[in-house]
């Protein structure tokens, strides 16, 4: 059985769990430059470049994974949320991308087939997709509204190395993640879609949006059923919503997306919204108690968290929706549907 | 208003945006027009295109570049990009480029099996990847399709080979091609008919798959009789659409209702286009003649509103802020008073006033913005002025204002672009304003007052020492025996300070007005007798209990002056900045404005309009939006002006200087708060006292001073002085024309170039005078975050609140004589719209707030400086308790 087909078969059975956040959990063990750094001898500064720690401390992100497997999770996602040679250059180690998402791959598939084997229960590896700092659809440029930093060829490369990479050491999907701009999403689409053709098989892709306002659009101007209509060509495994905000926030949007989408929906939130300190003090029952309401109202398939969710987090999520039976995958009458930055539907 | 769920049944496809259909639309994107360009596409939408054609293929255009650029500059528009495009050529790579700048899913308009299956499917399984729907035209290996089975033959065969790929059926389109009818050729009379009929059977035949046409061809033998075009075109769409066609490439604007056609034309048409007679071309042809030459429906919806009652016209202008004919107008207004013996007076107490209130109301609920309500109040103005003369000539009195209010920016200082937006806001709601001007004594205040019976006074101040001058404002007030409301206003004055420090001064009602918008809430309930009470009780209840609060709750606790100083900033002082490379002072007589405007930090420009939001995304603020891109256009072609016809000088000038912190008189002490700089020529030591934090700290963190970040063993310091010249000529000219937005728009245009002119001179000193970065690449929004090594502290600001610092630094720049800036007794610059201030490049440097300083650091500031403590207390004031 594929990843794909053994994922649905799973999904048709009960709501899946995703891991949580990876940065806090490496903040809480101390690390400091020199756990960063290794012996990479790389000439600038690397605190706070969690991605290299798939090279420099292996066990803290082996422990992050245990973490979250132990908490409940059938997915874990690789620690490669910037390991693309854009945020790379930012740290002088782009020419450490391959080996940071096949390493990172690696680690989190061997985690993941040792749950496996002990239980007989399948767990996942989604290769995790950053938006990386740049983006295709808006100018940083407040003089030149056409201009853009990169282009469309560049960046569909940038994703293709990291895909390819994370694809060589192990991971089961891509997950493009934490989308802020609908663009550059369509770019990752494309380099999937390139890999696909080059290795002549599935490769089957997860898509999360992130919003920037209440309002329900993400950066670059999409509402939610726009970006739905915009990416539709994925025929993603997944398509959610990640960050932004916390449970509260995101539930008119889940509502939307859930109807509206024909395939599996995968939601992480963050831990409510940071307080005064900019701290995440949302617990985890009332995490769990928010995104249980979504489960019982048959919204989601897969739920996890993202800033401020912790093992407890998730941990208290997979009790929640224990014995809750998973969204249904409508069916749709085809219609074309068109997207601008919002959705536009012909009827049929 | 927004619909969540659009769903249409039939689309119009905006055709405008196409080079090949539009003469205008080419010769924008030929000019390189592009801004011009893209408002064609937004009045495409807001004409009610659900989609927008975009096409550049024109043979002497790289028509590649022109699509990439015009989606990528529409993409900036939300108000066009929230429909789907149509990216239209005839060459792939034209396309495929547009599919790269492309956000939402588009449709391709088009391919086609005119070169085989093979490239056909290429190109569907490129846009399957991209994400796009697709336009297929019936064309294949022999040709397109000109009847009705060979329409329909095509596009069978291509639906099936499209879904044979795994192409979704509904994102395809087929064009079944839409031909010239009335040619005055036999055979192609039925083409209109063939169309329709073809249409029927794809539909049957092609499930979930959708059908279009390009409309304009139809009517291509009636080029210029628009009339005629129009009235086919309806008649077409009429039976095409419940024959299933999905959508039409066609001028949205340019539709008729079918009912509306006259219905001689119609029928004629409908005879063409169902091909029901063998003479209906003749027929149609020689009606046609008729209708030559006649648009009414053009001119009728351009200026629709100037057939309108006079009243209803001068309502009109004053809310949408036209002033083009606002004199007219209000003659008009007068001759019809006058034919009924009325008085000149009631066309302001009338028609005006109501339209003025209307504008008034919607400011009020927040359905208009304050640059509208400004251009509304320029639009009455020059009404009003218009009046005046035949007032005058009446000897009547004026009309009767709601209340008489005197307004002042206070000694010392300069600012008055806040008080002049409420002055306008104020009169805009019929309150007489006097404005006093700036720098205007309290004598003068309370003297004014007195002369003009006025009802209430405001006060305005830009900075620190101001809010000094205003409790002088008020404690003058009450020697004088004065109940009159006074009002507190500008961007330095707070609740708490007025509470504080004010309201105590002055036993009549005191209250702070947070911005304009409020004002009028404010004046209307002081000046009604029902109301008036309450709101005085309930404001001086609201800041006894601010007093209360700040007197219960105890400050944070501060460090005596000796354990501040023991806790300052380390610096990593083997960090410091090499010596310049160009030491000494430096003038720039006129720096090139057109660079500066690169500089420019749009977000203060519309939060200076009450418009709150950070630049560029104001510019699509659902609520503001409309309001900021007005301005913003207004502001661009002000600038414009600006430059092109340099209409302000930018005078500037900077140097630097050897430097040491000083030791202080303890030798036990690390260091002491002041820089000592010295001036070698002249052989000469200038003491510069910075002020320290005094407010206990948590965890580690230091009391910082900016002296900490200077090297005791030898250090280098700068400082500089902008300033924009010129603006006076052009301030008055605007106010002679009684165009208030403008002058306010000017000012706030200058202060944006000065503080663009210190951000621009401070990257020169950073890369090429000091030269401590030399290879620092930022762009502007990097700069405005202040991503750069180095601060630039101006005197009276959090980090350097002591305002009296300016003179120092005045004399150290010779900044008077370099540039022409001077100085007010209370250290505000002239011209108003100038920044000065200190620089530090050593890469830890950084802003803070002194706050709070303690007794001790008063009188040791006292020494230092060789001034008395009263004098000091009054330069620190908002510093100390």
């Amino acid at each position: 059985m594929s990843a794909r087909e053994s994922f649905l078969a799973e999904a048709a059975k009960r709501i899946l769990i995703t891991d949580g956040a990876q940065g806090t959990e490496f903040q809480k063990m101390g690390l400091v430059e020199a756990d960063y750094a290794g012996d990479l001898g790389l000439a600038r500064d690397q605190k706070g470049n969690n991605d290299m720690l798939n090279l420099t401390r292996p066990d803290a992100v082996e422990k992050v994974h245990r973490d979250y497997f132990d908490a409940g999770a059938d997915i874990a996602e690789t620690n490669t949320f910037n390991a693309n040679r854009i945020s790379q250059a930012d740290y002088g180690a782009e020419h450490l991308v391959r080996e940071l998402n096949v390493e990172a791959a690696r680690l989190a598939r061997r985690v993941a087939d040792e749950y496996t084997a002990r239980d007989g229960r399948p767990r996942f590896v989604a290769g995790g997709v950053g938006p990386t700092n740049k983006t295709l659809s808006l100018s940083p440029d407040v003089e030149d509204p056409g201009y853009r930093e990169i282009d469309w060829d560049f960046l569909v490369d940038v994703y293709h190395e990291q895909a390819a990479a994370l694809v060589e050491g192990g991971a089961d999907f891509i997950l493009i993640e934490t989308v802020f701009d609908t663009l550059n999403c369509k770019a990752g689409i494309m380099a999937v879609k390139q890999l696909e053709a080059e290795l002549g098989r599935d490769v089957p892709i997860m898509l999360s949006m992130t919003l920037t306002d209440l309002s329900g659009r993400n950066l670059s101007g999409h509402t939610v059923e726009a970006f739905w209509n915009a990416v539709r060509h994925a025929r993603p495994l997944t398509v959610g919503l990640n960050c932004s905000f916390g449970a509260t926030q995101l539930r008119p949007h889940v509502k939307v997306l859930s109807e509206i989408a024909d395939t599996l929906i995968m939601i992480y939130p963050n831990a409510g919204l940071p307080n005064e300190l900019g701290e995440y003090d949302e617990m985890p029952d009332t995490t769990a108690g928010l995104v249980g309401e979504w489960a019982v109202a048959g919204q989601v398939n897969v739920l996890g968290g993202c800033c401020g969710s912790t093992p407890e987090h998730i941990a208290a999520m997979t009790r929640a929706v224990q014995g809750l039976p998973p969204r249904k995958i409508p069916a749709l009458t085809p219609e074309m549907k068109l997207a601008g930055l919002e959705p536009f539907t012909i009827a049929a | 208003m927004t619909d969540t769920k659009t769903t249409a049944r039939f689309v119009n496809i905006g055709e405008r945006t196409n080079v090949t259909g539009s003469a205008r639309f080419k010769k924008l994107v030929m000019a390189d027009d592009y801004a011009a360009a893209v408002e064609v596409a937004r009045q495409q939408v807001e004409n009610g295109a659900q989609v927008i054609d975009i096409n550049m293929d024109e043979g002497l255009l790289d028509a590649k570049a022109a699509m990439e650029t015009f989606l990528k500059l529409i993409a900036a528009e939300p108000d066009i990009a929230r429909v789907p495009v149509m990216i239209d050529s005839s060459k792939w790579d034209v396309i495929e480029a547009g599919l790269k700048c492309v956000s939402g899913k588009p449709i391709v308009n088009s391919i086609s099996m005119k070169e085989g299956e093979d490239a056909f499917l290429e190109q569907a399984r490129k846009c399957m990847a991209y994400g796009a729907a697709v336009v297929v035209m019936a064309f294949d290996e022999t040709g397109q399709a000109d009847t009705k089975d060979r329409k329909v033959e095509i596009c069978a065969r291509a639906y099936d080979l499209l879904t044979g790929i795994g192409f979704p059926p509904e994102d395809i389109i087929f064009d079944p091609n839409i031909f010239a009818v009335a040619t005055g050729i036999e055979e192609h009379d039925r083409y209109g008919l063939d169309f329709i009929e073809a249409v029927a059977e794809i539909k049957a035949r092609c499930p979930y798959a959708k059908t279009s046409g390009g409309l304009s061809n139809l009517s291509f033998s009636f080029r210029g009789n628009e009339t005629v075009r129009r009235a086919m075109h309806s008649v077409f769409l009429y039976h095409a659409i419940p024959a299933g066609l999905d959508m039409a490439i066609v001028n949205a604007g340019q539709l008729d209702i079918y009912d509306d056609i006259d219905a001689e034309l119609r029928d004629a048409c409908e005879d063409v286009i169902l091909c029901r007679r063998p003479d209906a071309t003749e027929r149609l042809i020689d009606l046609a003649e008729s209708y030559k030459g006649r648009d009414e429906k053009a001119e009728k919806a351009a200026e629709e509103w100037r057939g309108w009652p006079v009243e209803r016209r001068l309502e009109h202008a004053l809310v949408k802020g036209i002033d083009a004919y606002v004199v007219e107008d209000t003659e008009e207004a007068r001759q019809a008073v006058l034919a009924r013996s009325g008085r000149p007076i009631e066309v302001i107490e009338g028609p005006l006033m109501d339209g003025m209130n209307v504008v008034g109301d919607l400011f009020g609920s927040g359905k208009m913005f304050l640059p509208q309500v400004v251009k509304s109040a320029r639009v009455m103005k020059k009404a009003v002025a218009h009046l005046i003369p035949f007032i005058e000539a009446e000897k009547e009195e004026g009309a009767k204002a709601k209340g008489r209010i005197i307004m002042a920016t206070v000694k010392g200082d300069v600012h008055d672009i806040g008080k002049n937006i409420v002055g306008v806001v104020l009169q805009c709601n019929g309150y007489e304003v006097i404005d006093l001007g700036v720098m205007v004594p309290w004598q003068d205040i309370l003297q004014a007052a007195r002369d003009n019976n006025a009802d209430i006074i405001g006060l305005s101040g830009l900075i620190t020492p101001s809010l000094d001058e205003m409790v002088t404002v008020a404690e003058e007030m009450e020697r004088a025996g004065m109940d009159l409301p006074l009002l507190i206003g500008g961007a330095t004055t707070s609740k708490v300070h007025t509470a504080l420090k004010i309201d105590p001064a002055y036993s009549g009602p005191v209250i702070h007005v947070l911005d304009a918008s409020r004002a009028v809430g404010v004046a209307s309930r002081l000046l009604s007798d029902t109301q008036r009470d309450g709101l005085v009780d309930d404001t001086a209840a609201e800041y006894a209990h601010i007093r209360e609060v700040r007197a219960g709750k105890g400050q944070s606790q501060l460090l005596t002056l000796a354990e501040a100083r023991a806790n300052y900033y380390d610096a990593y002082l083997s960090d410091k900045p090499a010596p310049p490379e160009k030491p000494g002072v430096h003038v720039f007589e006129d720096w090139d404005l057109a660079d500066l405007r690169n500089y420019i930090d749009w977000t203060p420009f519309f939060r200076a309009w009450e418009l709150h939001g950070n630049y560029p995304a104001i510019l699509q603020d659902e609520v503001v939006g409309e309001s900021a891109r007005s301005l913003w256009d207004d502001a661009q072609a002000m600038l414009d002006k600006i430059i092109s016809e340099k209409w302000l000088v930018a005078k500037g000038v900077c140097g630097f200087w050897p430097c040491a912190r000083d030791h202080g008189s303890n030798a036990r002490e690390v260091g002491g708060d002041d820089v000592i700089i010295h001036r070698v020529r002249r052989e000469e030591h200038v003491r510069l006292p910075f002020l320290r934090q005094q407010i206990k700290k948590s965890r580690d963190r230091a009391n910082m001073c900016l002296a900490d970040f200077i090297d005791p063993a030898g250090d280098w310091i700068g400082g500089f002085a902008v300033g924009i010249h010129g603006i006076e000529p052009h301030s008055t000219a605007f106010r002679e024309a009684k165009d208030d937005y403008s002058d306010i728009l000017l000012k706030a245009l200058a202060d944006r170039f000065a503080e663009a002119f210190a951000e621009r001179l401070h990257k020169h000193v950073r890369t090429d005078l000091w030269g401590y970065a030399p290879g620092e690449q930022l762009d502007n929004e990097a700069l405005i975050k202040e991503q750069y090594r180095g601060i630039r502290p101006a005197p009276g600001y959090p980090a350097c609140p002591d305002h009296s610092l300016k003179p120092i630094l005045f004399d150290l720049l010779d900044a008077e004589a370099n540039t022409g800036i001077t100085l007010t007794e209370n250290f505000a610059m002239y011209p108003t719209s100038a920044v000065s201030g200190f620089y530090f490049g050593h890469p830890e440097s950084q802003y803070f707030g002194v706050a709070r300083i303690g007794r001790d650091q008063l009188e040791d500031y006292a020494a230092r400086r060789g001034v008395d403590m009263e004098t000091t207390e009054r330069w620190l004031r908002p510093n100390l308790d």
